[in-house]
């Protein structure tokens, strides 16, 4: 058996609560401190919280691990204590060989700075060489395919250009563990598929990934092993297949989404944002998830909680079968839509006519977004939309396990 | 945080030995040693950051480098006008405006490598909470970048001298060794003031006028002579003075460079105890907060 090149043990990492919000003012300090003097008054009992709790595993070399979890679950604070961003509470972790971590695309970029300078600098933040960059450098550039533009400052880039870049002086960073979290959540569909090609490669190198993401299908496609964080704990650890299956069966809930609310379905929660979405709902009814044939009209109403104003903001929605498999998305501004909206309620309804999805429970992603390109405004992540079900027209083998995805209506003829 | 060690202790470099060394991540006790050795590691990232703060500045400013010149040509024109003509203030004999540039060449890198070594970790949020490195590297990349600006505003301090026929003798191959002691000095008010920054928010208010009381504390209108009477009028040893550690370089610059004026040992000696207390505590106070930076920033 090989040895582990990750071992965790026992770690914990505690947060004081509202640590992050607040910030403390040094007249503030001076001031409280002052009559805690006078008044002989002990210190306020500090909250604290614990966003990673008896947490343990080993990793061995080679294996590429997912990490999955509801916002909130402690995947991302793991990942810091792994890169040493932030340090642990409790316990101990050892990590054998060099150790990359990309918590964000285009880290270290400068907005100022050109394609070339960019390269250079954002490969020295992620830990590589001088020489390992110039080295690589070529090949770096080929892969983000922006040869003509290396000498102009990357905030005139494309987003398209600029993630294509920016992922591929990560792609590059030659390490014997990555850490990877949630990176590809940006970026058009083809290039994320680059990017998922890429990983996979880099996989098979025999380096030793850890891979924290929100797209089961990815996780699925990438990973054997998968681990399950809840409340800053491992809930599961164990195939992927298997854990990811308990993770939507999780989403599900027993009675539908009226008993989750919906910040349990968000990917995290942005302070300033401008939108956000307030309630998700299909068909008419309203409790539980509801049920239509396939084949039939799905109705879907998005509120939206508006709290400065929006302008040219695109909705995108993402429906995923019970695998983590995303079958198709939906995104407004194919379909000439955007948002323009003031301050306020508002609710969204979306028609799709022909839901021509095969039998089964399916789950959607809501993302608001000015662009591609920047930080999403609100994401909700597989809440439970609806029940598929085949009615009389279709026949009985569409609900055996063959792996169907969709239901075409065809036509079908007999010519002379 | 971490201690890093080559498993096989051979200490050789390469891939292979590199796979074997093992980063042990454990909860870190309040107090620690400095880890040069790891800040020497990330050299090659220092200096990568402190050539991206140099580009970035010069490239957003429309006056680019000619700032760098400009802020303490100006400064010294004003200065000249008010204190040289208007409240005719000693220089010793040397002209004026020679005077006050020569001191407010170092005045202006220690000024300038403070404000922005202070607002660097805060400005470096987005990158701290992303990657790790040594946090040390932040705010001593912009202490550095300062060694720029006064390089390209140095030529003028000979233009100056040239203009008024002012000679530096031998005793000028010494002034390097007071631009050292105020990046020593710089360095040790950045790593209080940034860290600082990083918890309690208004140090940002504070920044501008403290730089701007010390100015006054400093002899770059006056000169330090101007000032000692007055101290041993109170009953103070005039070393006193050199306990502000940019006492010593501004006199120390200008002695060596323009040797007219005077520096006792005593206020020398003052200036750099006080400079490397400075820089080692706060390199301590630095260190005992940098583990909790992603957390707060």
């Amino acid at each position: 058996m090989t040895e582990p090149v990750i071992r965790v043990h026992d770690l914990a990492k505690r947060y004081r609560l509202g640590e992050r919000v607040p910030y403390k003012s040094l007249r503030e300090s001076l001031s409280n401190g002052l009559r805690r003097v006078m008044r002989r008054a002990r210190p306020r009992q500090a909250e604290w919280v614990w966003a990673l709790q008896n947490l343990a595993f080993d990793v061995v070399r080679g294996e590429v691990v997912g990490i999955i979890g509801r916002n909130g679950a402690g995947k991302t604070t793991l990942l810091k204590i792994l890169s040493r961003i932030t340090e642990p509470t409790e316990g101990r972790v050892e990590l054998r060989g060099r150790v990359g971590c990309l918590l964000e695309v285009g880290t270290g970029f400068h907005p100022e700075l050109t394609g070339r300078e960019n390269v250079f600098l954002s490969g020295a933040v992620l830990g590589m060489t001088k020489a390992e960059i110039r080295q690589r450098f070529d090949e770096i550039v080929s892969f983000a395919e922006v040869e003509d533009f290396l000498d102009t400052p990357v905030k005139r880039y494309s987003s398209g250009m600029y993630l294509r870049l920016a992922f591929s002086v990560a792609a590059h960073l030659d390490t014997d563990i990555l850490l990877v979290d949630e990176i590809l959540a940006v970026g058009d569909a083809a290039f994320q598929k680059k990017c998922l090609g890429k990983m996979d490669a880099v996989s098979r190198g025999g380096r030793t990934i850890l891979f924290v993401s929100h797209d089961m299908g990815a996780v699925a496609s990438l990973t054997k092993r998968t681990l399950y964080l809840e409340n800053g704990t491992i809930a599961v650890d164990g195939p992927s297949q298997v854990v990811i299956g308990r993770y939507l069966a999780d989403s599900l809930g027993n009675g539908g989404p009226a008993e989750k609310p919906i910040s349990y379905y968000r990917r995290e929660e942005n302070r300033d944002t401008p939108v956000r979405v307030s309630s998700i709902r299909a068909g008419s009814q309203g409790e539980g998830t509801p049920t239509v044939f396939a084949g039939d009209q799905l109705v879907m109403y998005i509120g939206l909680e508006v709290f400065g104003r929006l302008s040219g903001a695109n909705v995108t929605l993402g429906i995923k079968n019970i695998q983590g498999q995303r079958v198709t998305t939906i995104f407004s501004p194919d379909h000439g839509f955007t948002l323009n909206l003031s301050p306020g309620r508002h609710q969204l309804r979306i028609s799709i006519e022909d839901l021509a999805l095969a039998p089964g429970e399916y789950f959607v992603d809501v993302g608001v977004n000015q662009s591609t390109r920047t930080k999403a405004f609100d994401v909700i992540l597989d809440y439970p939309l609806v029940r598929v079900v085949a009615d009389q027209r279709l026949v009985h083998w569409l609900n055996r396990p063959w792996g169907v995805v969709c239901v075409l209506s065809a036509r079908w003829e007999v010519s002379p | 945080m971490q201690s890093d060690q080559a498993a096989d202790g051979s200490g050789s470099s390469g891939q292979s030995i590199a796979s074997e060394r093992v980063i042990a991540i454990e909860p870190s006790a309040r107090l620690k040693g400095l880890a040069w050795g790891e800040v020497w590691s990330y050299r090659e990232l220092l200096l990568f950051f402190v050539w991206r703060d140099i580009k970035v500045r010069y490239k957003q400013s429309v006056l680019g480098v000619a700032w760098a010149i400009l802020q303490p040509l100006l400064t010294m024109v004003i200065f000249t006008v008010f204190f040289g003509h208007m409240a005719r203030i000693s220089s010793g004999g040397i002209p004026y405006p020679l005077f006050s540039y020569t001191g407010l060449l170092v005045w202006t890198f220690f000024a300038q490598a403070t404000a922005q070594a202070a607002q660097s970790l805060v400005g470096s949020a987005q990158l701290i909470t992303k990657v790790y490195f040594p946090r040390v590297l932040v705010p001593t990349a912009a202490v550095l970048g300062g060694l720029v600006d006064l390089a390209v505003a140095s030529p003028l301090l000979l233009v100056l001298m040239g203009h008024y026929r002012v000679w530096p003798g031998w005793e000028a191959l010494f002034a390097p060794l007071f631009v050292l002691l105020a990046v020593v000095t710089a360095g040790g008010v950045g790593l209080w003031l940034s860290a600082l920054n990083v918890e309690y928010r208004d140090v940002r208010y504070i920044v501008p006028f403290l730089i701007q009381v010390w100015l006054f504390l400093t002899p770059v209108i006056y000169p330090a002579s101007l000032a000692v009477p007055m101290l041993e009028r109170v009953g103070l040893p005039r070393w006193v003075l050199g306990l502000n550690p940019m006492v010593g370089v501004v006199e120390g610059f200008r002695c060596t460079l323009l040797g007219a004026t005077w520096v006792p040992v005593d206020l020398l000696l003052a200036s750099v105890l006080s400079a490397i207390l400075t820089l080692i505590s706060g390199a301590m106070y630095f260190r005992s907060v940098a583990r909790s930076f992603a957390d707060v920033v």
